[in-house]
């Protein structure tokens, strides 16, 4: 009995505790939640320079326009952040607005994270303080002119492109969907790289998730299309993927392999399985039905000869791959995805997949541009797009020429 | 000026499989870690990549993934009354280097010795008497049982995902596995490589003769595997690159394809490459290791301070350490006293070679390991009375490598180059096959490893001088197993069959295999042995030595799943025993 009473007691106790931390920016439970929706955000992945201390900035963020900086968020008065308030914080991550009054470039995700709650920022907040003042002077704009010129507080980008308001959850879907779609659309940002863009760098609207190429990476369909999309995932492939950087379809590389190293792979599993709710439930984006090129083309020919002799040692003579090693290629959708900057860039360069805890062994793809011709690297792709119930169209050598030229500069 | 750096808990020397091993246990029991390797960093897909066709002459002629012997060699001759010379260019064995040690280069073959090898002294007068060895051989037990390391074992094979069908499971005798291994826990993690021609044959042909065939188990693997550690390893392809070669396609077992991507993620393991441990250092009584003093290759000379020093290098190169070092008492081959540099042993080998002239072997699909073996001739397998010898080894058809260029196997008649010998080539090329014996080679009291007078290296210490050559013992026994071999082969029915048994003196220009072992070597009392069961120092505690090195004798077997399942031993050990209470484990 006395037992009962003492748990009454603390229960009571850590209630009231709760309620004051809501306050308190110095509460530990407050202080976690920031950390982990700092992880949510993948923060790190700009704001931490390759080898350098966590948020103090540096690393570059190739955009068409030129390169952009993150910067110093680490509490430093003189180059991070320790001059900002709260609402600073809050204006510039849902508003675009940093702290001087200047637009921030779009880089910098805050049309998604204009979705982000208040209650959340303020948690991002909290954690941001608790960091070691870090101090690293860093150049964020380092794009050419005109573009380096700081935008004005109205500016004509944001009028196109950028509707602030925090994220409205849909009645009519369950909380786990709409936790999903909160993480996709707002912190995850997942639409930065995964949605086309116009020509002035925002988003499409109405092709959201539906691929986009940055960086000369081309982030995939993330719609439910089946050839070139993640219609044949299940809701645990999902998880699968973004929890451990593979699973029985593919490997994360590219930037896509940062994000999980920095920020899926310590999602929790409500998270994950929130995220692909959402995602299994959107519609497949709009696309025509392909035909596999014939067999007897010249380039299906002169590729399948390239691919028994080069790649099937791993990939296998059927595309099939090997689970967590050497991804599949049979029916794959990034293989069959409409841009295939991915591909050449991988056979031109090589690649290296994610690393995760779970799944270590972070195999990676040597580079064969010095040894294929770039009509020979067209010649395989357009193979590997058009065999094994795969089907896309033929890459070009011009495309090929034209990427090595940017990724060999 | 040696300068000083800040202590860590352990010190490593060599970042092969052993290293590796301790590196992971050792950092999961929460210790810090630094591996000093002499070579560089070693990666699958940018060191071995698929992309490149591999190359004979970069790999087999110029020894790309070995030790140059202008860094560091040895000197050999054949007796004590000979004069030492340097060895200038590999020949008989190959001392790796870089990160992964052989466990690059290996061609995977995963052997567990016999439950007799490591009693072997005790059993063998138990059966034949004391009289029935030789006089001056040295042979000794292990201090261990084959029961004691099973589990270890296991542990490395299930790290590896040995491909192979086991004969002995919890002495359950198995269909289709080797009936003489000792008892196993369980099968392996991945069922055996497909067969070639060859080997199918040789099977055959071994089964009629009433013997019992088994696939040699491999670290070449038959089918995807993720081990315990979360690692995934690719299956085999059968390009016949193993010996000699790194693996592009993640299939063959190797520290790079098993254990070093999850190493690597812990934040309290640190590597240094391209560092070359000197000295291992004591403290005034010499009954302590403070740590390693090692040189990087700007000629820095650095000192790394450590609780653990664990010798983890290539068996030679730990010898060479101790003896440097001035730990344990050096061997005097006169007196038959002192304990480092004794028990050297090695390997003797021999083929027979069979041409046919209704038959296609396809010699380049191969791997590292995929054969058929019998094991009825190896250790102490059969009675041994009658043929005034001990020892033994396997025998198979065994498809270790598909090099195009040394492969060309030609009758001994035909000429060395010219149109003729082009002619025997094409003629014998797909037609012709040979099978090999794997045998032991036990120890002697003239046998030994201890520091040249003459020559030094380029730190100015004294090379290791190597005395080695064949005894009678070894001599028949390579007779004896090549004649039942060659009566096998000849049962597959060929045109023609050339024996080729170890004659002579031991020639180190002659590549054979890279198993030499022994020279601290691990057993029951520290006047015997330079090791305790455990692989720890009698001398110095807090020095554990690691490898073949601790081999008393080499048993007939590849010694690489020894080497994985004694490291595993040790770092049990360590960890279980040794930190709780640091000090001698074995008290005499």
């Amino acid at each position: 009995m006395r037992n009962l009473v003492t748990l009454a007691l603390a229960a009571c106790a850590i209630g009231l505790a709760a309620a004051r931390a809501a306050e308190d920016n110095q509460a530990f439970e407050k202080i976690e939640r920031g950390r982990y929706l700092a992880v949510l955000g993948d923060c790190v992945g700009c704001h931490t320079a390759p080898g350098g201390k966590p948020f103090a900035g540096g690393a570059a963020l190739e955009t068409p326009f030129g390169a952009l900086v993150g910067p110093n968020i680490t509490p430093d008065v003189a180059t991070g952040i320790g001059a900002w308030s709260e609402s600073d914080l809050w204006r510039a991550m849902h508003e675009g607005i940093a702290r001087t009054g200047a637009r921030l470039y779009p880089a910098m995700p805050y049309p998604a994270y204009t979705k982000v709650t208040r209650e959340d920022v303020s948690a991002i907040w909290a954690y941001l303080r608790t960091l070691e003042p870090v101090h690293n002077e860093v150049q964020p704009n380092q794009l050419a002119f005109p573009f380096n010129v700081r935008r004005p507080a109205t500016s004509t980008w944001d009028l196109i492109n950028f509707k602030p308001g925090v994220f409205q959850s849909d009645p009519a879907k369950s909380d786990v969907w709409n936790r999903g779609a909160y993480l996709v659309e707002g912190l995850g940002h997942c639409g930065t790289c995964h949605t086309p863009k116009n020509i002035t760098g925002g988003d499409r609207s109405g092709e959201a998730l539906q691929g986009a190429l940055l960086q000369d990476w081309y982030a995939p369909d993330l719609t439910a299309d089946l050839r070139t999309g993640i219609g044949n995932w299940s809701t645990e492939d999902i998880v699968r993927y973004l929890k451990t950087g593979a699973n029985s379809f593919d490997i994360a590389s590219g930037p896509m392999a940062e994000a999980v190293e920095n920020s899926t792979s310590h999602m929790t599993d409500a998270d994950l399985l929130a995220i692909a709710t959402y995602l299994k439930d959107r519609a497949p984006r709009s696309a025509k039905t392909a035909i596999a090129l014939a067999h007897d083309d010249p380039r299906m020919v002169a590729g399948k000869a390239i691919y028994e002799n080069r790649c099937a040692a791993c990939h296998i003579s059927s595309g099939a791959g090997v689970p967590t090693l050497f991804p599949r290629l049979a029916q794959a959708p990034l293989v069959q995805s409409t841009d295939p900057t991915s591909l050449i860039r991988v056979v031109l360069i090589g690649n290296r997949a994610a690393a995760t805890s779970a799944a270590p062994t972070a195999p990676a793809m040597p580079s064969f541009g010095w040894n294929l011709s770039d009509t020979e690297i067209a010649d395989v792709l357009t193979y590997v797009r058009n065999t094994w119930g795969n089907a896309a169209s033929a890459v070009q050598s011009t495309d090929v020429t034209t990427l090595r030229g940017r990724v060999s500069r | 000026m040696t300068r000083k750096l800040p202590a860590t808990d352990v010190v490593i020397v060599g970042l092969g499989w052993t290293g590796s091993i301790l590196a992971h246990e050792l950092t999961g029991a929460g210790l810090n870690v630094v591996a000093i390797e002499r070579g560089p960093w070693r990666d699958t897909a940018t060191d071995f990549p698929p992309a490149y066709a591999q190359d004979e002459l970069r790999y087999r002629i110029r020894h790309d993934l070995f030790l140059r012997p202008e860094q560091l060699t040895m000197t050999f001759r054949n007796n004590a009354n000979q004069t030492a010379l340097p060895i200038r260019s590999w020949g008989s064995f190959m001392p790796p280097n870089g990160v992964g040690g052989g466990g690059v280069h290996w061609n995977a073959e995963t052997w567990r010795f016999l439950p007799s090898d490591f009693e072997l002294r005790t059993h063998l007068v138990g059966r034949y008497g004391e009289k029935f060895l030789p006089e001056d051989m040295t042979i000794q037990d292990w201090g261990i049982t084959y029961d004691d390391l099973e589990p270890h074992y296991d542990k490395f094979e299930y790290l590896c995902g040995t491909s192979g069908k086991a004969g002995n499971i919890k002495g359950r005798i198995e269909a289709g596995g080797n009936p003489f291994e000792g008892a196993r826990s369980r099968e392996y993690p991945t069922p055996p490589q497909k067969q070639p021609y060859g080997p199918t044959l040789f099977a055959q042909a071994a089964q009629e003769m009433g013997y019992k065939p088994f696939p040699q188990p491999s670290g070449n693997l038959s089918q995807a595997y993720t081990n315990p550690l979360g690692v995934t390893i690719g299956p085999c392809t059968y390009c016949g690159f193993c010996e000699w070669f790194g693996c592009g396609n993640y299939s063959k077992a190797s520290p790079q394809t098993t254990i070093l991507p999850a190493l690597i993620r812990r934040p309290n393991f640190e590597a240094r490459t391209q560092c070359e441990v000197s000295k291992i250092n004591l403290d005034k009584s010499g009954k302590r290791a403070t740590g390693v003093t090692y040189v990087d290759t700007s000629g820095n000379e650095w000192e790394q301070p450590a609780d653990l020093v664990l010798l983890c290098a290539f068996q030679l190169f730990n010898v060479h350490l101790l003896l440097h070092s001035g730990i344990g008492k050096p061997y005097d081959p006169r007196a038959g006293e002192g304990v480092i540099g004794r028990n050297y042993s090695y390997q003797v080998t021999s083929s027979v070679d069979a041409f046919f002239d209704d038959k296609i072997f396809n010699p380049f699909i191969a791997s590292g390991s995929i054969g058929m073996c019998i094991d009825e001739f190896n250790g102490d397998n059969f009675d041994h009375g009658p043929h005034g010898f001990v020892g033994g080894g396997y025998m198979g058809a065994v498809q270790t490598n598909g090099r195009p260029i040394q492969t060309a196997r030609t009758p001994q008649a035909t000429p060395r180059w010219g149109a003729e010998w082009k002619k025997a080539v094409a003629k014998s090329y797909l037609s012709s096959y040979e099978a090999v014996t794997h045998g032991g080679c036990y120890s002697y009291r003239d046998v030994y490893l201890d520091l040249d007078p003459t020559y030094t290296d380029r730190f100015g210490r004294k090379l290791m001088r190597l005395t080695f050559d064949f005894h009678e013992n070894e001599l028949k026994m390579s007779t004896y197993l090549t004649d039942r071999l060659a009566e096998v082969v000849q049962k597959m029915g060929p045109r023609q069959l050339e024996k080729h048994p170890r004659r002579g003196h031991y020639d180190v220009t002659v590549y054979q295999t890279t198993h030499t072992c022994g020279g601290a070597i691990m057993g029951v009392e520290p006047k015997t042995s330079a090791l305790n069961r455990y692989l720890q120092s009698w001398d110095v505690p807090n020095l554990f030595v690691m490898g073949a090195t601790a081999f008393p004798q080499n048993p007939g077997y590849n010694p690489t799943d020894t080497v994985g399942a004694l490291a595993y031993w040790a770092a049990d050990a360590i960890v279980n025993h040794y930190l709780k209470s640091p000090g001698p484990l074995v008290q005499i």
